[in-house]
């Protein structure tokens, strides 16, 4: 078969592995940024216990290997007599994961701003409440901005290993066809469609991070 | 000299005794006896690390004392081993805090807000002034220091002294009783350091109560009433600028200003 | 009588040794090539000739731009397709370092970037050639500067070396999903949650260590 013939018979099922990634990437991502800032500001100034089992999430989550995070949920799990629906399981953890390193972007990001920010709030007369809300945690969002912005490029890549668990993202979508066609077109696909998505996010978040900055 | 009250008739604003402070095993104010009157512009100098900045920064509870009382119009906001001074309830002290106003060397202005978002974030949420009046009591105080033209400009886009001017403008806008500037002259260039002294001056010549840590000689002695040299942990001479600077006896002081004078030209 | 849990692994033990040894091998290697491979294309790619920076240009964009797991497939899967058969190490570890050093070129690269430009000026007013401003000032400036972001890296690289479990290769995480799916006992994976999180952990410190040392200059 031609190229272009063959091209366009397979892009539908390419297209259908894309929606699957994609859903999978927001469906990770939804929860990322409330969970990091929550967790981040637990993590400076909750109570003890919590902060303890944040602290040792952060470091069990981000000492591991994702893939392990998600064999365990997978195939390990269900030993032990946890069932979770495949796609919601890889969701969570592909979740828990990425905020497992946005907590820490963002604790580093609040403890960067200069103590004068908050001695002059305490001149002002305003509350522990008020000085995080209003002046800290949005100076600690533009510096926490970069970064994050790289865990999000980070986590469309990282949705490919559903690939491994059978899920039918565009990575096992391509495996698949090339198995059957004895043909790499299917992958050359796949990397262009990844390639566009990440050079597209990084355009979108250079341009995010130039209207966050615009005050310097 | 007669028409000026005696210094009992008038009315202490701050009133700080036998204050200790110490940072670890480094003894920094070993105690202090300091009153402020109303109305009255204090210059504090003396050399780097006698504790000017501590002393001003234990008057809004900036940095706790370990022995002494603080009482701000009447209010004991801080006493610690001083049973005679029992400290006020915690809304009085708060409210007694909230007439003080600071401003610091470095500005510590908000980054990310305008400079009449800067002056308007405390009256708004701490004050909870309506927004409309904030903003024109922002405007007002932007005005006041000679900045009418930078109501929406991020402090990034500001120059030192400019930056300056809307921490004090800011400081105004809480309308207190009391400004403790802390050497709010040193982080400038030469050049930009007149157009914060001049605001300075204006609000003296409108007997707003005020402390300034400074090193500029001739603007202490042009504007304050007192001046307090501090050194060895504490506060070795507190007299009128014209006795300070032009009689001074202290071996010490005497040095101290001639390096300043020989350091300026 | 089920095992119990020492038992199973010492029962075990072959297997995971074997796997254990594949990760670390594929780590090694990864990392002692990673370094001088990717300064030497960072390096290539501020001053070479502009063909070979157009051509590091598109390699580190391919590489950085696409999921490390899509390259391992098409390079494992793939490439017999279109007649090339190779051993499957060299498959894995040519794909992982072409990935690595992609990653680690850029980050040579900002750091050479964010050298002042008073250091060349002052070198070239000194009379140094370009190679002596690159190898005896603005280089060793660089691996201050990018040293955080190296370890990162390194140890990135080490979790990532599991990925190859999922082309059938038998390394340490591959050993232990078999067992866990075959003896229906989550065991196995107990053992590669400790070992990755030990050797990370370790990691971490003994690069925190190297920080704290190599800042004290700056
Ligand atoms: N937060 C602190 N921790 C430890 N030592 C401090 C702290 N703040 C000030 N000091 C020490 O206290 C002394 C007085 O400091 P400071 O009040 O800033 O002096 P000045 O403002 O007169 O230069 C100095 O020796 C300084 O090192
Ligand atoms: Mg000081």
């Amino acid at each position: 078969m031609a190229l272009l013939d063959y091209v366009t018979t397979i892009l539908p099922q390419m297209m259908i592995g894309l929606g699957t990634t994609l859903e999978m990437y927001f469906a990770s991502l939804i929860l990322v940024l409330p969970l990091g800032v929550i967790f981040a500001i637990l993590k400076l100034m909750g109570p003890k216990p919590v902060r303890w089992i944040l602290n040792v999430y952060t470091w069990a989550w981000r000492g591991t290997p994702l893939l392990l995070q998600l064999f365990i949920v997978i195939y390990g799990f269900p030993v032990i007599g946890i069932n979770l629906p495949k796609f919601l399981a890889a969701a969570g953890v592909f979740c828990l994961n990425m905020s497992a390193y946005v907590t820490e972007i963002m604790r580093a990001a609040i403890g960067s701003v200069d103590k004068g920010q908050y001695e002059a709030c305490k001149v002002l007369g305003m509350s522990y409440p008020q000085t995080m809300l209003r002046v800290i945690i949005p100076q600690s969002f533009r510096i926490a901005l970069p970064p994050t912005c790289n865990e999000a490029i980070n986590l469309i890549k990282d949705t490919a290993l559903v690939s491994v668990i059978n899920l039918m993202d565009v990575t096992r979508t391509a495996v698949i066809i090339a198995n059957r066609d004895f043909r790499i077109v299917s992958y050359i696909i796949a990397f262009i469609i990844f390639l566009l998505l990440t050079s597209f996010m990084v355009k979108v978040f250079a341009y995010l991070e130039k209207k966050a900055t615009a005050y310097d | 000299m007669e028409l000026t009250k005696t210094k009992n008739d008038r009315e202490v604003m701050i009133r700080m005794i036998n204050i200790h402070k110490s940072f670890g095993d480094v003894h920094v104010l070993e105690g202090v006896n300091l009153n402020v009157y109303r109305g009255e512009v204090i210059a504090v100098i003396g050399p780097s690390g006698s504790g000017k900045s501590t002393l001003l920064r234990c008057i809004n509870k900036l940095e706790l004392i370990n022995e002494g009382a603080i009482e701000i119009e009447g209010t004991i906001i801080e006493s610690v081993n001083m049973p005679d001074y029992p400290v006020a309830s915690n809304q009085q002290v708060k409210a007694s805090l909230g007439k003080t106003g600071m401003v610091f060397q470095n500005f510590n202005l908000f980054p990310h807000m305008t400079a009449l978002q800067n002056v308007i974030e405390a009256p708004i949420h701490v004050k909870k002034i309506k927004k409309e009046e904030a903003i024109a009591l922002g405007k007002r105080q932007l005005d006041r220091v000679g900045l009418s033209d930078k109501y929406d400009a991020y402090p990034s886009k500001l120059s030192g002294g400019q930056k300056q001017r809307v921490a004090i403008a800011r400081a105004l806008a809480m309308s207190p009783d009391v400004i403790l500037f802390d050497e709010p002259t040193s982080a400038l260039d030469p050049e930009l350091i007149g157009e914060v002294l001049d605001v300075i001056k204006k609000l003296a010549e409108e007997r707003m109560t005020m402390i300034v840590v400074t090193h500029e000689m001739s603007f202490a002695k042009e504007i304050s009433d007192r001046v307090i040299f501090m050194d060895n942990r504490n506060i070795v001479a507190d007299s009128p600028p014209d006795e300070f600077f032009n009689n001074q006896e202290h071996p010490r002081i005497k040095a101290f200003l001639e390096k300043m004078l020989s350091n300026k030209n | 009588m089920p095992l119990g849990f020492f038992d199973y692994i010492a029962e075990n033990m072959p297997l995971i040794l074997n796997g254990l040894k594949f990760t670390v091998k594929l780590w090694v290697i990864v990392v002692v090539v990673m370094l001088p491979l990717s300064t030497l294309c960072a390096i290539a790619k501020v001053s070479g000739p502009k063909w070979l920076r157009k051509i590091l240009n598109v390699y580190t964009w391919i590489f950085r731009g696409s999921p490390l797991i899509l390259q391992l497939y098409l390079a494992y899967f793939g490439l017999p397709y279109l007649g090339i058969v190779l051993e499957p190490m060299t498959v894995v570890i040519t794909v992982f370092i072409l990935c690595v050093v992609a990653y680690q070129t850029e980050i040579v690269r900002g750091g050479i970037l964010s050298t002042d430009k008073g250091q060349y000026e002052a070198c070239k007013a000194l009379g140094m050639s370009y190679g002596q401003t690159m190898l005896r000032v603005v280089i060793p400036q660089t691996v201050r500067k990018i040293l955080p972001q190296t370890c990162s890296e390194v140890i990135v690289a080490f979790k990532d070396t599991c990925l190859v479990s999922a082309i059938g290769l038998g390394d340490l995480l591959r050993s232990a999903r078999e067992l866990v799916i075959g003896d229906l006992r989550v065991d196995a994976f107990a053992v590669v949650l400790v070992f990755y999180l030990l050797v990370s952990s370790i990691l971490v410190l003994v690069f925190n260590k190297l920080e704290k040392k190599y800042s004290v200059y700056v």
